[in-house]
């Protein structure tokens, strides 16, 4: 039966499902109370997880997600019951901690990671068709790469704690939020009362959401960064076809939701119509996802099974979340009041084209002869 | 005598690149090595999909997979 299981959801349509699925969760999300067309958001979410501990202090972007805490969890308990959990690290974790740190820098000089680029687009945000294909042109880079013999070396087994830390943290922060732990007057937690920050489902109703799309997600290896690696690697539809129903399913949802809002570039929620920044920062992304093996929610998912390179990965990319506001190098959205077009600092730019030439050095330098 | 592709600890996609590979040079019958189940059904779809047979073995904590054409 379990292996049964296992091949169904392998099949083409086991990651239809998993895409359906999210496709129909993150529109009801929104609908439940968070940000616009942020149903779910990886990188946002991992963001405003460092928001809330105090890793920066921009004050509209401060919430425990628990919709990530549900990502992790939720594939921990798919790995546990499917007999796939297994501790494993020793992968590069310090160029996993670097690639994760300059993913999110770009995938928030775009404002939103991959997820959040098909749910905008899904709701009608032109710009996120801008971010797909510089999404898709990091990736064809790591491509290159990946053709070229790059790789992070092999991960070894290792003791079943190492597995574990990463769920841990996730319990770890789920009990921080229910007992909305404060620390002092002016110490974290801290939670955003404005903004973005401020809006979001009740928090089982995320949890919830999370743990069922981590099961899914952890069975069927669903992965935004792999679906396109894949088809320009040795065109490999299989992964991709859980994007294409991602998209349908959440246009669909935002239709009945009236959620779809008229298509354009210009004053989309929580986006920016600054086309190069959003070309390049997704590009940033593409590459260093390429490069790592995952997306920020396959990341997630791994880390979930035990993967202790990925927790690695997800710890750079919350640890890029605080510096990309400390040092304001995120995007800001467009202002529709008085039709000024948002985008990101002179640091934000000088950080996207240093995280380029940092990932390209990786790219060239990680190189090994592969022995067949 | 097994040509083998030892793809142990590795992650995704360097299984599926190393089979590839191995498929192209044409030197069957391959012997694939992976760890995980994640491994396992993409190098076997990538096989498949290249006109292999596929047979699987569980070995403690690997799994072996042997290509046929």
């Amino acid at each position: 039966m379990s292996e049964k299981l296992t091949r169904f959801f392998a099949s083409r349509p086991g990651i239809i499902l998993a895409g359906a699925v999210i496709g129909v969760l993150a529109p009801l999300l929104q609908y439940a109370g968070n940000p616009k067309n942020m149903g779910i958001c990886v990188a946002c979410f991992e963001r405003d997880i460092a928001g809330a501990l105090g890793l920066h202090r921009a004050a509209v972007v401060q919430y425990v997600r628990p919709e990530i805490v549900g990502f992790v969890l939720g594939a921990t308990i798919a790995a546990l019951l499917f007999r796939e959990f297994k501790a494993r690290a020793g992968s590069t974790p310090i160029v996993r901690f670097v690639l994760g740190v300059f993913a999110m820098i770009g995938a928030l000089a775009f404002l939103g990671c991959p997820w959040r680029a098909l749910l905008r687009l899904s709701a009608g945000d032109l710009n996120a068709v801008v971010g797909l294909i510089g999404l898709a042109a990091g990736i064809f880079v790591g491509v290159q790469f990946l053709k070229a013999g790059y790789n992070l070396g092999r991960s070894h087994n290792t003791y079943v704690a190492v597995g574990w830390i990463m769920p841990v943290m996730m319990v770890g922060l789920l009990l921080l939020l229910i007992f909305r732990v404060k620390a002092s007057g002016t110490g974290a937690l801290f939670f955003s009362e404005s903004g973005p920050g401020s809006q979001h489902a009740f928090w089982l109703i995320s949890l919830g959401a999370g743990l069922a799309i981590g099961f899914l997600a952890q069975r069927t290896r669903f992965c935004t960064m792999g679906s396109i690696r894949d088809v320009l690697l040795m065109g490999d539809t299989h992964l991709i076809s859980g994007l294409g129903a991602l998209v349908v399913v959440a246009v669909v949802t935002n239709l009945i939701l009236r959620q779809f809002g008229t298509p354009a570039f210009f004053g989309q929620p929580v986006a920016h119509s600054s086309h190069l920044w959003n070309f390049l920062g997704m590009a940033l992304a593409g590459l260093a996802f390429a490069l790592a093996g995952g997306c920020p929610g396959r990341q997630l998912f791994l880390a979930g099974e035990g993967d202790g390179d990925a927790a690695v990965f997800v710890l750079g990319m919350i640890t890029g979340a605080g510096l990309a506001h400390n040092f304001a190098l995120a995007g800001s959205p467009d202002n529709a009041a008085e039709g000024i077009v948002g985008g990101i600092s002179i640091y934000g730019m000088a950080a996207v084209v240093l995280g380029l030439v940092v990932c390209v050095l990786i790219g060239f330098t990680m190189r090994q002869k592969m022995e067949v | 005598m097994a040509h083998t592709v030892d793809a142990r600890g590795f992650s995704c996609p360097q299984p599926v690149i190393l089979t590839r590979n191995a498929i192209k040079a044409g030197d069957f019958p391959i012997e694939v090595l992976v760890e995980t189940v994640t491994s396992r059904e993409n190098v076997r779809r990538a096989a498949e999909k290249l006109g292999c047979t596929v047979q699987v073995e569980e070995m403690r904590d690997e799994f072996k997979l042997t290509l046929t054409k």
